[in-house]
């Protein structure tokens, strides 16, 4: 049976393609060393419009007005130049009422696009830029820690990783009281986050970034709209942080961490992540994206009970496994690290990769 | 044998859902297409494969070990026609994966077309994410701006009667070819034109370079007090595909080789309920349910005319935590017959929206799992409600129409731990009036006909004769304003070798009197107090009945369903209630 993978790997090549949503102009430059938050493309994505009816300013057809008009598509113009002007005894003019670039003129109608908005898309990962997508992009490759989570709030940021005062399991509940001023600037690496005061008090600081394990989902609104990028890596409800995230990244405290906060997408793969670049003396290998079930692997588990514990695939069990909640499922046997075997139904497991 | 199924070839069906993709196999036994085996893995819809084809293959691989017989050549690709025994004659697909198109509705009048377009748009896995009409209080600009910022998959345009004015459909025209003439080309959204005939070719002129790709179909609203529908949801099923095409890795391939027949799984179901609503001739609608990860579906065909919703913020995978915005936690928690904390509730939503194809191992999973497919397709079944058609009998104004039989799809029900959880969580949620027989598709058969009658006109009758299908149970639910435990109807069932049951039911009960599925008999019921079964309110009547895997269910319980305010209290009734049906 085909299995889902997650990646959580101490040490990997990660080769990420950063994408403009509409063409534009790559800034960066093939080999070019990129922290996530610097800018790699751009592109102008005016999205305030303005229509200026020509036809009926001047009460004439549109075949007429479209005769008169005196401005092309991808002009610039500034606020008040003539768009049109209708000839005769009392002179009829339309102007541009703001500054702008006309992207379309037809049936009597001048559209213009007002107010540059100018979209900087960054690395996301830190690492070399790899191949230059023309127009569209670039690929980021880097070695390093590699983990990946299941919600973000879309925001890209990289500083020092700090642990959370008085971490001791990765269960432990964030409090605002923990937060002072010695955290700003830092992504903290703490267990579960219910409360969404800690976060406002977090955004004040201000934080680079947050790693938790898991979310209450009260804090979701606040958490969607702060401005540093948060990683969950395992899910919602008080659970602990999966024991093998959790090991990677305590053990990676005081190094500088990028965090892509990215939402977790099924259909395109992207994943929130937390990348730890680290130096590297030969290529490494990269990541897995597919595998069908088999002993030996490393597995998480995604649901009750032993929800999040790791453990090795020990045996594919044969036919199908009664459960207590009465299904007959496909299932195998997990040896978790605590020793304990468990059986559990293979649609509630994920590779790890 | 009719000589029409002399050269009558084998057929496979295959399913692409949000979560499982399955195989099916039809082939011709004794001069009768039969439903032979079904074969299922695991959807690559999504990444890393964001392919259909590897999910595809693995289903039919399945299929091959479970049948003995050879589908795929050595290089894992599908034999079609069959050769020396191996492959199959005819492939047909359905699909459902993938999210739901995000969709905009442009039309004139909001109670006219815009009504009718949010009703074309609930016949597919589509999301309303917009709605512009000529009463719209922004300005164009406006307009076109938050077209560009949504970005839509698809926009369902209507909007003028057939001979009625054309310039504001016009104008409607000119905003949206705008917007599309600004989106990248990539990102232009296919478009459906299904208003003013009139300007249909003006449409089309403007729009059809500047859309990832233009349709068009009859008016839906061809008359101010005239809603036609079908064409354009046939239209709208073609379109759905196009896009997928465009969306999904390995669906050209799988369109190429099935010939052209594949359907959105809904519409196939829809299809299948609308023939056997047609067929069977019933005085009473034919009610077919689906509930999967990636929507409910709810048809119900009332002498060929359907009422389809596909409501993809009711299915139970990755949509799920949508469903709080349709309805509160208490909602849900009522259905739980156990202490659980409100919080293990919303946790449990919003964790399963993000492993959607995990599944309960728990007890208390599977209690809160079941507890979220009640209120999902509870809601599902009170949108549709406002929908069917005016003129068909029901039990009371508002109320649900009387249905024969009701065919339930979905691995959620048909596939519980016990067959009476399945049924509990169809009388829960749908609470059906009157007599009807409760179907199980447990291999999820339904869109499987429904594409495959496409190809054959014979098949889904012989499928559907077939025992296939799963009776579950005959269910009789009176319609009664009594109060609990006043009796409210009599009755007795007299089985073909002359046994006779008597009962007498009292409000506010459920009872089960077993009926084997080899047995049948005549069932005979005298409504007390004015109560209805479907004969008129007081009328008594008889009915031949088949046996099913439960025998008759007589839910008493009440019309709608009231559950007890106190949790201990509700808790045990529904504890009573699933163990009365078996545990």
């Amino acid at each position: 049976m085909l299995a889902s993978i997650v990646h959580i790997l101490p040490l990997t090549t990660i080769r990420r393609e950063r994408l403009l949503p509409v063409p534009g102009r790559v800034v960066a430059k093939l080999d070019q060393k990129v922290s996530p938050v610097d800018v790699v493309a751009e592109t102008n994505l005016g999205q305030k419009h303005l229509l200026v009816d020509v036809a009926r300013s001047l009460g004439i057809s549109a075949d007429k007005a479209d005769a008169l008009i005196q401005c092309k598509t991808g002009e610039r113009i500034t606020t008040n130049q003539l768009i049109a002007q209708k000839p005769g005894l009392g002179l009829q003019v339309v102007r541009s009422p703001d500054d702008g670039r006309v992207v379309a003129v037809g049936g009597g109608q001048v559209l213009v696009e007002i107010g540059d908005s100018i979209f900087e898309l960054r690395a996301g990962t830190p690492g070399m830029v790899t191949r230059i997508i023309p127009n569209r992009g670039v690929e980021i490759t880097s070695n390093g820690t590699l983990v990946q989570g299941v919600w973000g709030n879309n925001r890209v940021d990289y500083g020092l990783m700090l642990m959370a005062p008085g971490l001791n399991s990765p269960v432990d509940i964030l409090e605002a009281g923990q937060l002072d001023v010695s955290f700003r600037g830092a992504i903290l690496l703490a267990g579960h986050c219910k409360d969404p005061h800690v976060l406002e008090v977090a955004g004040e600081l201000p934080l680079r970034g947050l790693i938790l394990g898991s979310i209450s989902p009260d804090v979701l609104p606040v958490a969607t709209q702060a401005r540093f990028p948060i990683v969950v890596t395992d899910g919602f409800g008080l659970h602990p942080m999966n024991p093998l995230a959790y090991k990677l990244l305590i053990t990676n405290t005081r190094r500088e961490v990028g965090l892509n906060s990215a939402p977790y997408d099924r259909y395109s793969g992207v994943r929130p992540e937390v990348i730890i670049p680290l130096p590297v003396s030969q290529q490494l290998p990269e990541a897995r994206n597919s595998e069908v079930f088999s002993a030996g692997q490393q597995v998480r588990i995604c649901r009750n009970p032993n929800i999040f514990e790791i453990g090795i695939l020990k045996d594919l069990l044969p036919g199908l496994t009664v459960f207590p909640s009465g299904l007959n499922l496909a299932a195998a046997d997990v040896m978790l690290e605590s020793g304990q075997k468990v059986v559990v139904p293979l649609v509630n497991l994920e590779v790890l990769g | 044998m009719p000589s029409t199924l002399i050269d009558a070839d084998s057929i496979m069906a295959v399913d692409v859902g949000s979560c499982t993709t399955r195989a099916t196999l039809f082939d011709v036994v004794e001069g009768n297409y039969r439903f032979i085996a079904i074969g299922q893995a695991p959807s690559t819809a999504s990444a890393p494969f964001n392919n259909v084809e590897e999910g595809v293959v693995r289903a039919i691989d399945n299929l091959q070990e479970i049948t003995g017989r050879t589908f795929l050549s050595t290089e894992n690709k599908l034999i079609i026609p069959s050769q020396n025994g191996s492959g199959i004659d005819n492939l047909v697909a359905t699909i459902s994966a993938g999210p739901a198109l995000k969709t905009i509705i442009v039309g004139l009048l909001n109670d006219v077309s815009l009504q009718s377009a949010n009703r074309l748009a609930r016949s597919t896995y589509a999301r309303v994410v917009e709605s512009i009409g000529v009463n719209d209080r922004r300005n164009p600009e406006e307009q076109i701006d938050s077209l560009l910022h949504l970005e839509p998959d698809l926009v369902l345009m209507a909007g003028g009667t057939d001979g009625g004015a054309t310039s504001s459909v016009q104008k409607i025209n000119d905003i949206l070819g705008l917007a599309c003439y600004l989106l990248p080309p990539d990102k232009r959204p296919s478009v459906l034109f299904a208003g003013n005939q009139a300007v249909s070719a003006e449409v089309s002129n403007s729009l059809k370079t500047l859309t990832s790709s233009f349709h068009t179909s009859p008016n839906i609203r061809p008359a101010l007090d005239v809603e036609d529908l079908r064409p354009a949801s046939r239209e709208l099923a073609d379109v759905y595909v196009q896009i997928r095409k465009n969306q999904l890795g390995g669906v050209q391939d799988l369109f190429s080789i099935a010939g052209g027949n594949l359907l959105p799984t809904a519409y196939a179901e829809g299809r299948l309920i609308r023939f056997m609503s047609k067929a069977y001739r019933s005085k009473k609608g034919l009610l077919g349910i689906d509930i999967g990860a990636s929507a409910s579906t709810i048809a119900a065909g009332f002498n060929g005319d359907l009422s389809l919703g596909v409501y993809p913020h009711f299915g139970l995978g990755e949509g799920l935590s949508n469903i709080l915005r349709h309805t509160s936690l208490d909602n849900i928690v009522r259905w739980i017959p156990m202490d659980l904390p409100v919080n293990y509730v919303r946790d449990y939503i919003y964790h399963k929206s993000i492993y959607p194809n995990t599944i309960p191992a728990t007890l208390e999973d599977m209690a809160v799992e079941q507890a979220l497919t009640r209120q999902a397709l509870r809601l599902a079944m009170s949108a549709i409600n406002k929908e069917f058609p005016v003129n068909v009998k029901r039990s009371s104004p508002g109320g649900l129409p009387y249905f024969e039989p009701v065919l339930v799809s979905g691995s959620a029900i048909t596939n519980a731990p016990t067959v009476g959880q399945g049924l509990m969580m169809i009388l829960d949620s749908i609470q059906p009036v009157g007599i009807t027989t409760v179907i199980f598709d447990q291999n999820h058969l339904l869109p499987a006909i429904g594409v495959a009658a496409g190809h054959s006109s014979m098949l889904p009758v012989q499928i559907l004769e077939s025992g296939a299908f799963q009776g579950v149970a005959t269910v009789i639910a009176p319609v009664s304003n009594s109060q609990v435990g006043t009796p409210i109807l009599r009755g007795r069932l007299v089985t073909k070798d002359g046994n006779e049951t008597r009962f007498e039911i009292k409000q506010g009960t459920l009872d089960l009197i077993p009926l084997a599925v080899e047995e049948t008999g005549r069932l005979y019921l005298e409504p007390l107090q004015h109560s209805d079964v479907g004969f008129g309110p007081g009328r008594s009547g008889d009915v031949s009945v088949n046996g099913t895997l439960l025998g008759l269910v007589i839910d008493a319980r009440g019309r709608p369903l009231q559950l007890s305010m106190e949790d201990g209290h509700r808790q045990e009734m529904l504890k009573k209630w699933i163990w009365t049906l078996g545990g």
